[in-house]
């Protein structure tokens, strides 16, 4: 009881603190507009929405977690209130997971605007929504935990910044989702798989258009492994290079 | 009762031991002091004791309990107000105790409460609704020790509570640490000031590069050195050409000038007859305007203990507080 008092108030505290603030809320409305326009803009060839909309909601989920994450913790880091949970009776591994609900809740509501904007257009009656919640929650929970491995990695807020987008436009661009998986150089390939996006966008593209190209449950494997690997060795290095 | 017990603690880090197996006990509701200059271990022990940092060796006892490495368990009785002030900016004063009480189980009521009661006893009741960051110094440090005690802990950490904030913000702080004190918190603190150690501490230890070099009551540590005796005299001449005379005539005692060749101090093992030193002086021309009888103080304990000014300490520490950055030690 005592240590669900302290994750809720961590979340709620994050949540108005950083993710309820006018200047995000707008980013998750502007952000999945933008994209699809730049879709429509610059295809030479008639885009359907619906085959936009897996790419627009990753897309939108992936930029709004890993930054967002790694910039809160490496700016509490700095001033020094991150030590205040720190010294918390709370285990560092339910510390973390508090400290991430909010960036997770905050990308699954990033994901949904553009469905929200899509519905207007066409009919979604077709699509797995329990599969594309799934896919949304994993999704969102992956780019967090790499938030969390960036806060971890830096020291610096404009290093947090920097540190994302090493991480965040290599998986724009290999997820698949502007260059089909199959038509990538075979060398680049094996690099497209070693990263989370792509089979987050896989299983969307399987829910809403059902022309996904691996297994869906490998699909779920894949992300709740990288979920667990990047969870655990951050928190890893929190305990390793925070508690000196 | 022994609230903490600690055995030969250490602390390594790279090769260097910034703590070297030190031992010392705080009994329940006592307040505790480590003084020391900058980089002598302190923050480091608080560290150590309170989770944020991992003991490279030695036993820590907290209620008769062995909770070496488990500092987890031990968080719930300890309150922490580090060197600087950690709150939330962006939360206002109210808010941010109320997010501390949560952050140690309190339920909603009782946290409310107990905040509002913290923020009348701390005299911020007109802030608690600012953010914390518009709050002086002064009073940020003054809410950080609310934060610190919201739970009602066992025992508080306090490091440098006073470092870098005015003298009168100092003076609240200091009576509010004595009015914890008297409702029976016990307190850690860690200092370099040593009117606020001798002020508000029943037991002192000095810490030096890492090791403690003396222990014990301001009393204790006192009657190390009353086994000098001094007297000081300002006097209406240059005493610098009697000096030898002085010294020739008054085997026992040294003479040593102070900052103006008219001031003197006489130093001895034994009591000093006050009665033929004035008379050599007027002998001598040197009329006596004041003549005063130095009680040994802790400062003497502890620059005789450690051989560090103490002026020059708490400069240094002054300055770094003044560009508000703590000081870690």
């Amino acid at each position: 009881m005592k240590a669900w008092i302290a994750f809720s108030s961590i979340l709620m505290k994050d949540m108005r603190s950083y993710y309820l603030k006018p200047p995000n809320i707008s980013w998750g409305l502007i952000f999945p507009v933008a994209w699809t326009l730049m879709f429509f803009l610059r295809s030479p060839v008639p885009v359907a929405v619906r085959d936009l909309l897996p790419g627009v909601m990753a897309l939108s989920i992936l930029f709004g977690t890993t930054s967002m994450l790694a910039v809160t913790i490496t700016f509490e880091r700095k001033n020094r209130s991150f030590e205040r949970l720190l010294l918390a009776p709370i285990s560092l591994n339910l510390l973390m997971l508090a400290k991430t609900s909010g960036a997770v809740l905050f990308g699954v509501f990033n994901a949904f605007v553009p469905v929200l904007f899509a519905s207007f257009m066409i009919t979604l009656s077709e699509v797995n929504w329990f599969m594309v919640l799934g896919s949304v929650l994993l999704i969102a929970v992956t780019s967090t935990f790499l938030g969390l491995f960036i806060a971890v990695s830096v020291s610096q807020v404009f290093e947090a910044q920097t540190f994302s987008n090493f991480f965040r436009f290599p998986m724009l661009f290999l997820c698949g989702l502007f260059i089909p998986l199959s038509e990538l150089p075979v060398f680049i390939r094996p690099l497209s798989y070693a990263l989370p996006l792509t089979y987050g966008v896989d299983i969307l593209k399987t829910a809403i258009n059902g022309d996904g190209v691996i297994a869906v449950s490998l699909n779920f494997l894949m992300l709740a492994a990288f979920s667990i690997f990047l969870f655990s060795y951050s928190t890893y290095n929190v305990n390793r290079k925070w508690i000196l | 009762m022994k609230i903490i017990e600690v055995k030969d603690l250490q602390k390594d880090f790279n090769g260097f031991t910034a703590v070297d197996r030190v031992s010392f006990h705080i009994n329940r509701g006592e307040i505790f002091g480590f003084l020391g200059p900058n980089g002598a271990g302190k923050t480091t022990t608080i560290n150590m004791l309170t989770g944020m940092a991992r003991i490279t060796g030695g036993r820590v006892k907290l209620m008769g309990e062995d909770y070496t490495g488990r500092p987890k368990k031990a968080q719930a009785m300890m309150g922490i107000v580090p060197d600087e002030s950690n709150l939330y900016e962006e939360l206002t004063g109210l808010e941010n105790l109320i997010f501390c009480g949560a952050l140690y189980g309190m339920d909603k009521e009782h946290r409310r409460a107990r905040a509002a009661r913290l923020l009348q006893q701390f005299g911020l009741e007109e802030a608690a609704e600012r953010p914390f960051k518009a709050y002086s110094k002064g009073m940020k440090r003054k809410l950080t020790i609310a934060a610190g005690i919201i739970h009602e802990p066992e025992i508080l950490f306090l490091d440098e509570p006073t470092t870098g904030i005015d003298v009168a913000f100092a003076r609240q702080i200091r009576e509010l640490i004595g009015e914890l004190h008297r409702k029976g918190t016990t307190i850690f603190l860690t200092t370099h000031y040593i009117e606020e150690a001798e002020r508000l501490c029943q037991r002192l230890a000095f810490i030096v590069r890492g090791k403690i070099v003396r222990e014990g009551t301001v009393e204790e540590l006192m009657k190390e050195a009353q086994g000098e005796n001094i007297v000081n005299f300002t006097l209406g001449g240059d005493f610098s050409g009697a000096r030898e005379e002085f010294a020739r005539r008054f085997p026992g005692c040294s003479f040593k000038i102070g900052k103006t060749n008219s001031a003197v101090s006489v130093h001895s093992s034994s009591a000093i007859a006050l009665f033929p030193l004035v008379k050599l002086f007027e002998e001598n021309n040197l009329p006596v305007y004041e003549a005063k009888i130095v009680r040994p103080s802790l400062e003497e304990v502890f620059v005789k203990t450690t051989g560090i000014e103490l002026q020059k300490m708490q400069e240094q520490k002054d300055r770094k507080g003044r560009k508000g950055g703590g000081t870690r030690s």
